[in-house]
């Protein structure tokens, strides 16, 4: 039989890893400082118009929408599923918005509206994964690549431009100093930190993604579960539809949230989480977006030749995976064990 | 013990050591030519490592093989099957999107012609299958066929080429009566033809049904062999489960804590689902524990899943506390009050991922409902007290499962069910990879459970164990309940018996 | 009941009036890509507005964007017998086949807006505008406006597409003749708003509130009416702390200068069947001395005929 291991096993091991946040944020500190030395007056924050403004202040504001996007990947990501339709669903929310405006509603029945339809995406894609079986990458394909078809049935074939003060608010103006699209995110990371934590959702979350049959055999309802997880994902994509359309006061069904869901999962990811689910970083990926969009600021801001923009994110980002990958870590960590004795003998 | 006169294979001495187990301990085991062998043991008494020994999967640590009188060194499947042993797998290991001619004719095509005539393939595979009396368009995909087609594809495939030995390995697990008889068909004239086939089950019927001579085996070492003459099923049993021991559990457990007045709190009758279980009868009453007796695969699982929803019943009735109930899901049992810790804890069971604390309480969670957490300091409180009261060997309640040890992780999901006080408790194999001392630990948990007036099933291949603690024995043979042994005739031969009885 | 039938009855003889006396107007064929986008259904309006008021038999066909449908459009054509074939080919090549199939039945093909790489013996002329001609219309205003002397941002169209390379290159041919005008910044907006405005915020952090930058050149109005709404949230005041010109002459971008707030946008003319039909009814004619590029003039637009320009649309 294999012996019990004494309570005070883990004591002995060298030292304890350092807790897996650690990581995303030593990644975006670097890209921070790499920027500092590009433009000299990146932190400065003033007051410009009412309202802060800076280069850092634009990679939060202009983070908003991946936010918005990942915090609903990671909660689907968490149950083991993948939402590929969030960009698609992005551009319908544009739609269906700049169609009730133009239709003359109040724009609380316009939010009502897109939020609606937001759920209704998501739900399709949680009906082909729960009740179809269809596996995730497949079933959101599927809206994926027929969303924008319907966001552009809904334009008409054209880029239909609005103006409504209630949408430019929310997505352009603040409250008091701070961008209101700030406040949104931060509303949507109260609400689901509370829908994870507070109640017993997350817990059934990481257990359906952490091992399916043995959370239904515990009495976990998993159709409900990973039916809710992609309902959640939706509605989130259709907010960042109406922060991404409002901030143009245009629904372009072809290019709104064009390669975002690329983005939210890579933002996810970066925040330590695994593809294989069983656990939900919330704030860790809220860290992951900042890493993405300081590193796309930055590259505006480098003045290299637009030909470079994707190689150079692709380096950083994989630069960055490795530093979180155990196995690079541990090499990393022997490599620096290897020169130390050495030290010592001088 | 008789050995053929001129065997085609004789194993002897064969020794395999796995870090921390002894997998095989001077296995000594002899095939002749033109004989249906059947190889016998409980879960662990190794007759797959014996298998793979002679297929070329494993080295032995210790120990010769001859065929037919020359010794020789399997160094890999490959060589195996250049000598002509070939083994075909439980799970078929064949490509289903293929057709059948492709499936048969899978490695042979690339490494002797360059091109591929497929009008000699078709050829060539109808050929193959023909020897067998098999009829089927070769040109269909493998996955439209039924399993049986497919379980004799792969027979067929292995056959192909100049065999002297065929390993099948629970050929018959996923098929009907009328498949088997059909597959036996195929055996006979296989057999007639010389060649010698292992054939390794757990169905004692079809043992008889079909085989020349049996060798069992337990725990690693070598049990008995003979022809199924000299081994009738009494002691064919009597071999795969041991010799009957004295029991540790001196005491049977009393009748007081049956509460006899009320409805019983689970009652089956003719509950089944077919290809899974044969209808059964069975009902528990609170303060009760009926165990489950039988071989592997005769049924327990089974059994245990039906009764927890975890499998939709298709035939029969299922009455809660006096009220006809449909179950349709795990769901629903647990908000009925029934907890169920699946035999295999790893991927039915633990999520490893997640803290003890977690796990511990996700069904006591999953009776409350997503909205009624619990909270944090109920959760510390549970995971402390469970922690103790199991004697769980862990440094705190956060860490993850996956990390604790087999006996302790086994632990935990009793926990896990505890935590959530139940009505009805359904245990498969609860003593399963846990040490002798956890073992009387486990054992008096169930009896001072049945005495605060839980329910139990528990479904166990530890006949010891069973005699502690029943109050009644189900014994099921062959995914059929067989017989029911009530109170003071609860003992290991009288088990023992009814299993061995056909 | 009986005037209503008279009524019928005269139409229907008018109707075969009209018949007649069209038998012996042209019949054309007309292959559009599509109708992404603002500019190109407004092309196939003009295109169709314009056949009518030739009395020409316009025979339109919309690709969706597939180049298998528009082979199919213009094998039918063909069969139809059409007295010539204008082409907007969604993708640049193979065309062989059907071009010589139109050869050998005699039709005449012209490519209207995109190019093909189809042996140029095979299609008459292509009718269109010069990106590259923009590109150095916006670039002689500049010099202009800004007397030689200017330190420019430029938003860029997405990477490596013919517009966005043939705009900056036309630009640039004329801002290199000045050896102070200097573009310091540089990035794609990907044509889009979204694009134009996130680009155009970091370029503002970059060049702290666009300190001694005299002009923003934008490859298309969106990316312009982009770059505006930020250096508004900003609080910089655009057309006048910065010089902003662009490409396209979308609707918005009128109003902006109509307002103001931008200075010039060079514009992609959608009303341009008059210079297709031009060509085609030429040819027809007998003139065969086309080159094998028949350039559309662009016209660059100022906040001087803004107003004018949009009233002369019908927009306000």
């Amino acid at each position: 039989m294999i012996p019990v291991p004494p309570p005070s096993e883990p004591a002995t091991k060298t030292r304890r890893p350092l807790p897996a946040v650690v990581w995303p944020l030593v990644a975006l500190a670097a890209i921070l400082v790499v920027d500092g030395f590009i433009s000299p007056s990146f932190f400065s924050i003033r007051l410009v118009e009412g309202r802060l403004y800076g280069s850092l202040i634009d990679i939060v504001y202009r983070g908003t929408p991946i936010a918005l996007l990942a915090l609903g990947m990671a909660i689907v990501i968490g149950a083991k599923g993948i939402d590929l339709s969030v960009g698609s669903v992005v551009a319908i929310a544009g739609a269906v918005m700049a169609h009730f405006i133009h239709l003359g509603f109040d724009p609380a029945v316009v939010v009502a509206a897109t939020l609606a339809v937001g759920l209704l995406c998501g739900l399709w894609n949680g009906f082909l994964v729960a009740v179809l079986s269809i596996q995730p990458i497949i079933a959101t394909l599927i809206l994926m690549v027929a969303g924008r078809g319907i966001a552009l049935m809904i334009n008409g074939g054209r880029i239909p431009t609005f103006r409504s003060d209630f949408f430019s608010a929310l997505s352009t103006g603040r409250i008091w100093v701070i961008p209101s699209r700030l406040f949104l995110v931060a509303l949507v990371f109260l609400v689901l930190w509370a829908v994870l934590r507070r109640t017993a959702f997350g817990l059934f979350v990481e257990a359906v993604g952490g091992n399916a049959s043995a959370a239904r055999l515990a009495g976990i309802g998993t159709r409900m579960v990973t039916l809710a997880t992609y309902g959640i994902s939706g509605v989130c994509a259709a907010l960042a539809g109406i922060i991404i359309t409002g901030d143009t006061r245009s629904s372009d069904a072809v290019t709104a949230g064009m390669w975002s869901e690329l983005d939210a999962i890579l933002a996810v990811v970066l925040g330590g989480a695994s593809l294989n689910g069983g656990r939900i970083f919330l704030a860790t990926t809220l860290v992951g977006v900042l890493i993405i969009q300081s590193l796309t600021t930055s590259i505006l801001m480098s003045g290299l030749p637009p030909e470079f923009n994707l190689v150079v994110k692709a380096v950083v980002i994989l630069a960055v995976l490795l530093v979180q990958a155990p196995k690079v870590r541990t090499a990393v960590g022997s490599l620096v064990a290897a020169f130390r004795p050495r030290r010592t003998e001088r | 013990m008789d050995v053929p006169a001129r065997p085609r294979v004789v194993m002897r001495g064969i020794t395999k050591t796995f870090p921390g187990v002894k997998a095989l301990d001077g296995v000594d085991f002899t095939l002749a030519p033109g004989e249906i062998h059947a190889l016998l043991g409980e879960n662990g008494a190794g007759k797959s490592t014996l298998v793979k020994v002679l297929t070329g999967v494993l080295a032995a640590d210790a120990g010769t093989v001859e065929l037919d009188g020359v010794p020789i060194r399997v160094a890999s499947p490959a060589a195996a099957q250049d000598l002509g042993i070939n083994t075909v797998y439980q799970e078929v290991n064949l490509v289903p999107t293929l057709s059948v001619a492709e499936n048969l004719m899978l490695e042979r095509q690339s490494s002797r012609f360059g091109l591929i005539s497929w009008r000699k393939t078709r050829e060539r595979a109808e050929a193959a299958l023909a020897r067998l009396k098999i009829h089927v368009d070769v040109g269909r995909s493998l996955g439209s066929c039924s399993l049986a087609i497919q379980q004799l594809v792969a027979i067929a495939r292995a056959l192909d080429r100049d065999t002297r030995v065929l390993v099948l390995d629970e050929p018959t697990a996923s098929l009907d009566a009328h498949e088997v008889e059909g597959l036996f068909t195929v055996l006979r004239d296989i057999r007639a033809r010389g060649i010698a086939i292992v054939f390794i089950t757990h169905f004692i019927d079809q043992v008889y049904a079909i085989a020349d001579r049996i060798t069992v085996l337990r725990n690693g070492r070598f049990a008995g062999t003979g022809t199924i003459a000299e081994v009738p099923r009494m002691r064919l049993v009597t071999l795969m489960l041991g010799k009957q021991i004295e029991s540790h559990y001196a005491e049977r457990p009393t009748t007081e804590s049956i509460d006899q007045t009320g409805a019983p709190v689970i009652a089956a009758t003719g509950l089944g689902r077919a290809r899974w279980l044969e209808p059964i009868d069975l009902s528990v009453r609170a303060g009760e524990v009926v165990g489950l007796a039988g071989l592997l695969g005769s049924g327990r699982t089974e059994t245990a899943k039906l009764l927890f929803g975890a499998e939709r019943a298709d035939k029969g009735s299922l009455v809660i506390d006096g009220v006809p109930v449909t179950l349709r899901s795990p769901g629903q049992a647990i908000r009925m009050g029934f907890g169920f810790c699946p035999e295999d804890r790893k991927h039915e069971g633990l999520i490893l991922d997640l803290s003890v604390r977690e796990n511990l309480i996700l069904a006591l969670q999953c009776r409350r409902g997503w909205w009624n957490r619990v909270g944090q300091a109920e959760q510390n409180r549970i995971a402390a007290e469970m922690i103790a009261a199991l004697g769980i060997a862990t440094p705190d309640a956060e860490k993850p499962v996956g990390q604790l040890s087999g006996g302790n992780q086994q632990k935990v999901i009793l926990a896990r069910w505890l935590a959530a006080k139940p009505r009805l408790l359904i245990l498969d194999e609860p003593t399963r990879g846990i040490d002798i001392g956890a073992h009387a630990e486990i054992v008096g948990l169930i009896r001072r459970l049945c005495r605060e007036g839980l329910a139990l099933i528990v479904a166990s291949s530890e006949l010891e164990e069973i005699v502690a603690f029943s109050h009644r024995v189900a014994v099921l043979r062959d995914r059929r309940k067989v017989s029911e042994i009530v109170g003071a005739d609860i003992t290991q031969s009288t088990i023992v018996e009814a299993i061995a009885n056909s | 009941m009986t005037r209503t039938k008279l009524l019928g009855a005269a139409t229907f003889g008018f109707g075969l009036l009209l018949a007649a006396g069209s038998a012996s107007a042209l019949t054309i064929g007309f292959s559009q890509v599509g109708s992404e986008g603002d500019w190109r259904p407004a092309f196939s309006k003009d295109m169709k507005d314009e056949a009518a008021k030739r009395n020409i038999d316009l025979k339109y066909s919309d690709a969706q964007g597939k180049e298998e449908n528009q082979l199919k459009a213009v094998r039918s054509f063909i069969a139809q017998k059409v007295d010539a074939i204008i082409i907007a080919p969604v993708v640049v090549t193979g065309w062989d086949a059907v071009l010589k199939e139109a050869k050998a039945a005699k039709i005449p093909v012209f490519l209207a807006d995109r190019d093909v790489d189809s042996d140029p013996s095979l299609f008459v002329t292509r009718i269109s505008a010069d990106f590259n001609l923009e590109g150095r219309l916006a670039g002689a205003w500049l010099a202009q406006a800004s007397k030689g002397k200017c330190d420019v941002v430029e938003l860029q169209g997405t990477v490596g597409s013919a517009p966005a390379l043939q705009r900056k290159k036309g630009f640039e041919s004329v801002t290199a003749l000045f050896p102070d005008i200097k573009i310091v910044k540089s990035q794609s907006g990907d044509f889009t708003t979204a694009g134009g405005k996130e680009v155009a915020e970091s370029f503002i952090k970059a060049t702290n509130g666009f300190k001694g930058i005299c002009a923003v050149y934008a490859h298309n109005d969106n990316m312009q009416l982009g770059a505006i709404q930020a250096m508004k949230e900003a609080g910089l005041k655009p057309g006048k702390d910065v010089l902003l010109v662009s490409v396209d002459g979308v609707p918005d971008m009128f109003r902006l200068l109509a307002a103001g707030e931008a200075n010039a946008s060079v514009e992609l003319k959608s009303d341009i069947g008059k210079n297709i039909y031009d060509v085609v009814e030429a040819y027809l004619k007998g003139k065969t001395d086309f080159p094998k590029w028949v350039l559309i003039p662009s016209d660059l637009h100022t906040q001087a005929d803004a107003a004018a320009e949009l009233a002369k649309r019908g927009l306000k």
